[in-house]
């Protein structure tokens, strides 16, 4: 079982969002707490709030009200200069579609989030070329994401996302584009990842089976709400 | 983010939408090609008035005269001075010498304009003789001569004006080459001795007077070297008007009386020494002309130039610049919008970009300082374009004003100029606007909201 020491300490967060006349509360006073080293997955149908709860924790975006503690600073009390820092050093993110920039080199790409953390130049490359060993992609460092497959393109995203060396890394329906072969790969490569680096990953995802293989522990959100807490027997660490 | 890592990612993205944003570019150039080409103008229009007109000599010179109050050119009527009444200085040779050691000071020479009769082929004709300085040489009067200019400063030569010339001969040109004989009054200095020994009749005047002068006539031969059209010094009071132009020291050696010889008997002030009823001092540049009057008042003496009429002409061409920069400003005003439009485009283009930057860890201050730099670059090679293009359209203007005064038999000028600092000013110009046009696109990709950047198709 992974450490029990806490990391991430959601407290009766909330997040509303306006549509014209209505206010729609896409997480609502949820209470949360992630251990280090853990790997959760977010399960929910769509609507009901896991990916509003990931960008909060990922300090995207901040909570209407309520605090998220992670390693005990409140992100709600961070400047956006502060939640920057924080998602530079500490955060490391997958999204669904890749989001690579099309006109940089999958290299480029990786060394993208070092540009921004002022790392020096040969440490780049270093880093970089670590990077995308690390997801089995060295010889594809000079293609363009256009000329790299789906599967390809989210093991790039997880170099750019690992190469800042982030103690939480979140992934925002990683497997949601790709098809179950290429897809259930991305998550060995995850599980692998948390079991050698003892990194943190949060996963937010609707396929149950998968969670269920790869999670310690599933948290089931519903209209904003957590509704079930599930501690995996299956998972990485058993 | 680094500089260097900005740069690079600002001219990747600029490369990225390179019909667009070579577009917007060619805009600024042509704003600034617009404002470099009217302010080439001005300064080129301004360089030809200045030089022409220091070419007619009158904006490097420094006119003198003693404050005795002989109403020098420009002076006016004479005002009491009681200073000067106390304790004149006489233009004299002293004076002249003094004036000829003041820094900057090319030369010194009197007003020599007498009164002659010239001899050609048995005929005579009355006319005016006048001195030339040697450095009148590069005068405009001077360009379109008929024959040389004098071979040297002391050659016996003589420059006729053409009318003159033609009351010479049907054909003036055959005149250069000949000798025509001048016949004048010399002024003699007599000292007090020779006084009381020539003349024992008139004892009460060796009395009144410590000097005197006699005039004699004489005859002077001087090879006719060139005819010109129009007078070197025309244009001061007084100063024209001469029809037979000899070089100055050649005059100065004949003595000839004039006009301020009398002046001096009648006040009795004179000590048989001749002295000038003005000086004039030509200086290297004219923005000596003050320094040397300024001198030349302290030595005690009455300077004055034309410079005060420069200066006015100084503040037309200033008005003549900011209204050709207004409207060439104008056209960047309008090539700004266009970086405004290009950058909003992008903003709206790269919503997602710059929420995965922002993901990435981008704070709001990277992301503003790279449409900074964007717009920055699009202004900075658009200024480099700009100035290119608007020196090209200066070098066209010149070109067919050239065609032009070639077809009035005018001689070719350079209207346009750009200097180094239009330039450099016209390029930090463009860059600034652009920055400013960059303002409100950076400042609204700053404060995207990365989740909604990155919810964007």
């Amino acid at each position: 079982m992974p450490s029990t020491q806490t990391l991430i300490h959601a407290e009766h967060v909330s997040r509303d969002y306006r549509l014209g006349e209505t206010v729609i509360r896409a997480v609502n006073d949820l209470s949360l707490e992630i251990s280090s080293g853990e790997f959760l997955a977010l399960l929910g149908s769509s609507g009901s709030g896991k990916s509003t709860l990931l960008n909060l924790m990922a300090g995207l975006d901040r909570p209407t009200s309520g605090a998220i503690h992670v390693r005990g600073q409140n992100l709600a009390e961070l400047d956006s200069q502060g939640l920057a820092r924080y998602r530079r050093e500490t955060v490391g993110m997958v999204f669904q579609s890749f989001n690579l920039l099309p006109r940089m080199t999958l290299e480029e790409n990786v060394e993208l989030p070092l540009r921004l953390a002022e790392v020096d130049r040969p440490e780049r490359s270093r880093r970089v070329a670590q990077a995308l060993e690390r997801v089995g992609l060295g010889p594809r460092r000079q293609h363009r994401p256009s000329e790299l497959s789906g599967g390809e393109q989210q093991r790039g995203a997880l170099a750019r996302a690992l190469v800042n060396q982030p103690a939480i890394l979140f992934a925002d329906e990683p497997t949601g584009n790709l098809d179950s072969a290429t897809g259930e790969q991305i998550l060995q490569l995850l599980q692998e990842i948390q079991v050698t680096l003892g990194m943190t990953i949060i996963m937010v995802t609707h396929e149950r089976p998968l969670a269920e293989r790869f999670a310690n522990r599933i948290a089931v959100l519903s209209d904003g709400r957590l509704v079930d807490q599930v501690a995996m027997q299956t998972g990485a660490r058993a | 983010m680094k500089g260097r890592d900005l740069g690079e990612l600002a001219v990747r993205n600029l490369r990225e939408a390179i019909l667009r944003n070579s577009l917007t570019t060619l805009g600024v150039a042509v704003g600034v090609a617009s404002l470099v080409a009217m302010l080439s103008l001005g300064v080129g229009l301004q360089a030809l008035a200045s030089s022409r007109l220091t070419k007619s000599g009158l904006f490097d010179a420094v006119f003198v005269t003693s404050r005795r109050g002989f109403g020098g050119p420009g002076e006016g009527p004479p005002k009491p001075n009681p200073i000067a009444h106390e304790k004149f200085k006489p233009l004299d040779e002293n004076a002249r010498q003094q004036f000829a050691a003041l820094p900057n000071v090319v030369d010194v020479y009197p007003q020599i304009r007498f009164l002659t009769d010239v001899r050609y082929q048995g005929n005579s004709y009355s006319t005016n003789v006048l001195g030339v300085p040697e450095s009148s040489r590069s005068a405009s009067a001077f360009d379109s001569i008929t024959g040389k200019y004098f071979s040297s400063p002391t050659a016996e030569e003589a420059i006729l004006q053409a009318d003159f010339a033609k009351e010479l001969s049907p054909q003036p040109a055959t005149l250069v080459g000949q000798e025509i004989t001048l016949r004048y009054a010399e002024r003699r200095a007599v000292s007090s001795d020779e006084i009381s020994k020539e003349q024992d009749i008139d004892k009460q005047l060796d009395e009144i007077m410590s000097g005197g002068i006699s005039i004699v006539s004489r005859e002077k031969k001087l090879r006719i070297a060139g005819i010109i059209e129009s007078d070197p010094s025309a244009g001061i009071g007084g100063f024209g008007g001469g029809r037979v132009f000899l070089p100055i020291r050649v005059a100065e050696q004949l003595h000839p009386a004039q006009a301020n010889d009398v002046q001096d008997f009648v006040r009795g002030g004179g000590s048989g020494k001749p002295t000038y009823a003005a000086l004039t001092i030509r200086v290297k540049n004219p923005k000596n002309v003050l320094q040397v009057e300024d001198a030349i008042k302290k030595l005690g003496f009455n300077a004055f130039s034309l410079l005060d009429a420069a200066r006015s002409l100084r503040l037309v061409f200033t008005v003549f610049d900011l209204f050709l920069g207004l409207f060439g400003s104008l056209a960047l005003t309008v090539a700004s919008l266009g970086i405004i439009n290009t950058l909003v485009m992008a903003i709206l283009e790269r919503r997602r970009e710059i929420g995965v930057l922002k993901a990435l860890g981008a704070t709001d201050g990277d992301v503003r300082s790279l449409f900074f730099a964007e717009a920055g670059a699009m202004g900075l090679v658009g200024g480099i374009l700009g100035v290119a293009l608007g020196w090209l359209i200066g070098q066209a203007l010149t070109w067919g004003t050239t065609i032009y005064l070639r077809q009035q038999d005018l001689p070719a000028v350079k209207i346009s100029y750009v200097p180094w600092w239009l330039a450099a000013s016209a390029i930090a110009f463009a860059v600034a606007v652009s920055l400013v046009a960059g303002l409100y696109p950076a400042g609204r990709a700053a404060r995207l909201n990365p989740v909604e950047a990155l919810r964007y198709e």
